[in-house]
């Protein structure tokens, strides 16, 4: 509900508050979703792999579930990430995409999460799955501080910093503070599908120990 | 410029569109696997 408000409020703020910015007029304001949506996926994906890292460590299959719950809802982000970037990069380059270091590595990072999830649909044996989705998961998240330096380590066509909280950052505050409210929203949002996918797997597992017991007698 | 605003509308349709064929998708997975659970549980009570 508070993510459903915040997110109304900032509809309002961007389209009648904000105004059109000088060189790319209207456009701009896709990087209202666009940003927000990739700092949630990235702060996902850095929790699930904190999950995987306590899956291998403890071999509780609760952690597998929380990091399973975690990189399915952040992949949704990163996937409105690279649609909105996309259709941004059409007005604002003339093209839908371009192979640079920024663009790249971030659709490199939602292959290997696809492919998370692919993997977890593969193998049957719970230990096996955990065990072999909690490794990719944690290498998959390198990725991640390869996407955010990106920008900083290569030339790239990619606009540079444009957040406060990074160096070469340059927007006008009453334009950025629209991004932080719907970052906030998407975060919120985001907790609340992962709540929802943790207990459909708790279904799930009551589901197999009822089969479990059924098949014992 | 009209293709500006039109690009910036696929944009927010496309995010918001994202979201809400996931939602549906968890909902449809919910209520499957909560019919799945009944009918478990009816076969484990029948034996």
């Amino acid at each position: 509900m508070l993510s459903g408000a915040i997110l109304a409020w900032n509809l309002h703020t961007m389209f009648l508050r904000v105004p059109d910015e000088l060189n790319q007029g209207a456009i701009f304001r896709i990087i209202y979703f666009h940003v927000p949506s990739a700092i949630t996926s990235f702060t996902g994906f850095f929790f699930a792999m904190f999950a995987s890292v306590a899956y291998l460590a403890s071999k509780n299959l609760r952690f597998d579930a929380i990091a399973a719950s975690i990189n399915e809802v952040s992949l949704a982000f990163a996937t409105i990430t690279l649609i909105t970037g996309s259709l941004w990069g059409r007005i604002a380059w003339g093209i839908w995409w371009t192979w640079d270091a920024r663009l790249t590595s971030y659709f490199v990072c939602w292959l290997l999460y696809v492919g998370y999830l692919m993997l977890r649909r593969a193998i049957d044996d719970p230990t096996t799955r955990a065990r072999l989705c909690a490794v990719l998961s944690i290498f998959a998240c390198a990725d991640i501080v390869i996407v955010w330096k990106s920008i900083e380590w290569f030339r790239t066509q990619h606009p540079g910093p444009v957040l406060s909280i990074r160096n070469g950052g340059g927007m006008a505050p009453g334009m950025e503070a629209p991004i932080w409210w719907n970052l906030l929203a998407l975060l919120l949002l985001s907790t609340v599908l992962i709540m929802l996918r943790m207990r459909q797997d708790a279904i799930g597992r009551e589901i197999d120990s009822l089969r479990r017991y059924a098949n014992a007698f | 410029m009209d293709q500006n605003y039109t690009f910036m509308f696929y944009g927010f349709t496309a995010a918001w569109l994202v979201v809400i064929i996931y939602v549906i998708s968890i909902a449809l997975r919910e209520r499957k696997l909560r019919a799945e659970l009944d009918r478990v549980k009816r076969m484990v009570e029948g034996k």
